[in-house]
């Protein structure tokens, strides 16, 4: 199917209804549509604006810690015995993983548009803390939504955004995890909506997000793209990163996209075994439909109701993703597969001691598809993973998988 | 016409103002619901709104998600929302049902297949909370094919520009939101509703009723001033849940609901011209 597709169309999706194909949109209450009109229009000022593109760069390099380096993990590549697999390491910036880039940008739109508050949902804790870092930094009042199941597993972020002066609001409601922490955002946005703004984590909810997150996000693939070229010689032959919502992946994909020699792999969180049930892999296993503002695949049963997701990683427990990666699996451009959570804690353990690189669970997923891999392929073929986030906030999740008491 | 449009009429003839009463299919049981929606019409309920269970309820505020969990929990799902209208349709022909829900339990049945069944089973009309006009085309064409009718919501945030658009796409009634916020919160300011219900006049001939903050006679009788109806929710699952949760009889908390209705029908019946 791939070779319908006009590379230059790439670049022309969301169509002005915030469409990538037949996904995505603004499903939205009515209350909130004249807010996304004004999202939307400042956002097309500000993207083809110097000054806002130099603010943006600025932050990157300055308070992110950018570019990021493109690491050869040497030993795993030998160990292996395939690919030469290289590291994006997300896991450097400025707050740990890959979000950081997005809630800067973000917070500049707050910052134009006025808003003295921002909200966010947050899974594993790594966007709730990069919206907190944020919002100390421009003297913004922050709220995070995190699902009581979360605030459990990953105490270490919640205890950091509350360091940083954010209110952690646990989420009660539903399965008590990201989707129902975004449920709460959204009805806080509606009844707030004149005087906060609303920072989501991923490519998903309703247009303009998924379009304005996936731009932030692509200052990954910018940098590999032209980090592979220039360390390398050639771009690589295949990119791996792990899919949530999807908002590290994209941002590594997306500027590959035209790039058709470049194979292109998605890895969602497997669970217990996709052939269990217990996963949250929509786009492994899931059916189309419409959540949380726009049309995509989702976990669902026989009678619509969204299901409830298992995942180690509270940052993939999630039972959409965003749209485009559902188009990008219709057109065939990118593939989509799963992790286990066996095979996730495994990788965690395994470029922990074979590299000195502790990757967050979230990662870890993509290293386990990564390693299976480069194994089917040869010294002379590179592979990009992206490594999305640091492990530190997983320590205590995997201490007690382990059985280990700290 | 429609039963909708049909009512508005009538009442509009009587000088009387409608009275929109929502509960949540299947909460807490799908029995209570079937009894409920009778004694809501015998109290003075003229339009009933049925919402259709969902696990994500973005829209709703705490009182009315707990009825979405608690008719979840029931079994309820969207097929016996429908079997539930088809049953009051037995011994009620002529009280308009709307069904008022999200759009993925919806989209997964089909378009076509929800319309033909839910016309089928006697249901009036659809409001989608997170279906924007934008976003209608589809499932219009297909209520439009069976004659019902889409309901739309309108809030304060609604720009002067866009109502046309919902008014183009609208049939039944107009839902005018009163408030910023989910089900169920805030207070009422009636002067700001009259303005917004002059301003959403300027565009529809379509009746407004007007939802969200309606708790009492007093808020009903002070909206139906300004409006074509009043609809009453978040308190009439509250006052339903409270009753259950003293540990009294499904009986009790129905006739409970009964006297509130009673109590807001009078309150807007004040208003009679």
């Amino acid at each position: 199917m791939t070779s319908e597709i006009n590379p230059e169309q790439y670049a022309s999706v969301p169509d002005a209804q915030g469409r990538f194909g037949d996904y995505g949109g603004k499903f939205v209450a009515e209350t909130l549509m004249s807010a996304l009109a004004e999202l939307e229009a400042l956002y097309r000022r500000l993207a083809d604006d110097a000054e806002f593109q130099r603010e943006f760069d600025e932050d990157m390099a300055h308070y992110v810690g950018r570019p990021s380096p493109l690491y050869e993990a040497r030993r795993w590549s030998d160990q292996t015995g395939g690919a030469r697999i290289f590291l994006k390491r997300e896991d450097l910036n400025h707050t740990g993983a890959h979000k950081v880039n997005n809630t800067v940008g973000q917070a500049l739109l707050a910052k134009h548009m006025g808003k003295k508050r921002v909200i966010a949902e947050t899974g594993a804790g790594q966007h709730g803390v990069a919206s907190a870092t944020i919002a100390a930094r421009l003297g913004l009042e922050c709220h995070v939504f995190m699902g009581e199941e979360d605030v459990r597993r990953q105490a270490l972020n919640v205890y950091r955004m509350k360091l940083l002066g954010a209110e952690v609001i646990p989420v009660t409601s539903g399965s008590r995890t990201l989707k129902d922490a975004m449920n709460e955002a959204m009805r806080d946005w509606v009844t707030n909506v004149d005087d906060t703004f609303y920072i989501i984590g991923t490519v998903a909810g309703p247009h303009p997000y998924p379009m304005l997150v996936r731009d932030f996000q692509c200052v990954i693939g910018r940098e590999a793209r032209a980090q592979s070229l220039a360390q390398t010689g050639k771009l690589p032959d295949a990119l791996v990163a792990c899919v949530g919502g999807g908002s590290n992946a994209i941002g590594l994909f997306h500027p590959f996209l035209p790039d058709e020699s470049v194979a292109m792999y998605g890895v969602e969180a497997g669970g217990h075994g996709v052939e269990t049930g217990q996963h949250a892999a929509p786009l492994t296993a899931g059916i189309p439909g419409v959540l949380h503002g726009n049309r995509t695949y989702l976990m669902q049963d026989e009678d619509g109701q969204i299901i409830h997701t298992h995942s180690v990683s509270a940052g993939l427990d999630y039972p959409g993703v965003g749209p485009e990666h559902s188009w990008l699996k219709d057109i065939g451009r990118v593939n989509y597969v799963a992790a286990n959570d066996d095979e996730a804690l495994a990788a965690f353990h395994k470029l922990t001691r074979i590299e000195g690189i502790m990757p967050a669970l979230e990662t870890a997923h993509a290293l386990a598809y990564a390693e299976k891999l480069a194994a089917q392929m040869t010294p002379d073929q590179q592979i990009i993973v992206n490594l999305s986030g640091r492990g530190d906030k997983d320590i205590l999740t995997v201490a007690e998988i382990d059985g280990i008491e700290l | 016409m429609s039963r909708i449009a049909g009512r508005f009429q009538a009442l509009a003839e009587q000088g009387r103002k409608a009275l929109v009463t929502y509960v949540v299919a299947g909460d807490p049981t799908p029995e209570v619901t079937a009894e409920l929606l009778h004694t809501l019409v015998a109290n003075g309920a003229d339009i009933l709104e049925l919402g259709v269970p969902f696990s994500d309820p973005m829209s709703e505020g705490p009182t009315i998600q707990l009825g979405h969990e608690r008719a979840l929990d029931s079994g309820m799902r969207l097929r016996g929302v429908l079997e539930l209208v088809r049953q009051f349709r037995e011994t009620d022909k002529d009280t308009p049902l709307l069904l008022m829900g999200y759009a993925n339990p919806v989209e997964y049945m089909g378009y076509a297949a929800f319309a033909d069944a839910a016309s089928e089973a006697g249901v009036d009309a659809l409001l989608t909370v997170d279906v924007p006009p934008e976003e209608v085309d589809q499932v219009n064409a297909q209520l439009k094919r069976v004659g019902m009718d889409n309901i739309f919501l309108i809030a304060p945030t609604t720009p002067d520009p866009r109502l046309p658009l919902i008014a183009g796409q609208a049939s039944g009634f107009i839902y005018y939101v009163s408030l910023k916020g989910v089900t169920g919160a805030g207070h009422l300011d009636v002067d700001d509703v009259r303005r917004q219900v002059e301003r959403i006049r300027a565009h529809t001939t379509l009746p407004v009723a007007v939802g969200f903050g309606i708790k009492d006679a007093d808020s009903a009788e002070a909206v139906a001033k300004v409006a074509d109806g009043v609809v009453v929710g978040s308190a009439l699952v509250q006052r339903v849940a409270d009753v259950l949760a003293q540990g009294e009889s499904s009986e009790a908390a129905i006739t409970a609901a009964g006297a509130l209705v009673q109590e807001i029908r009078a309150g807007i019946d004040r208003t009679t011209s």
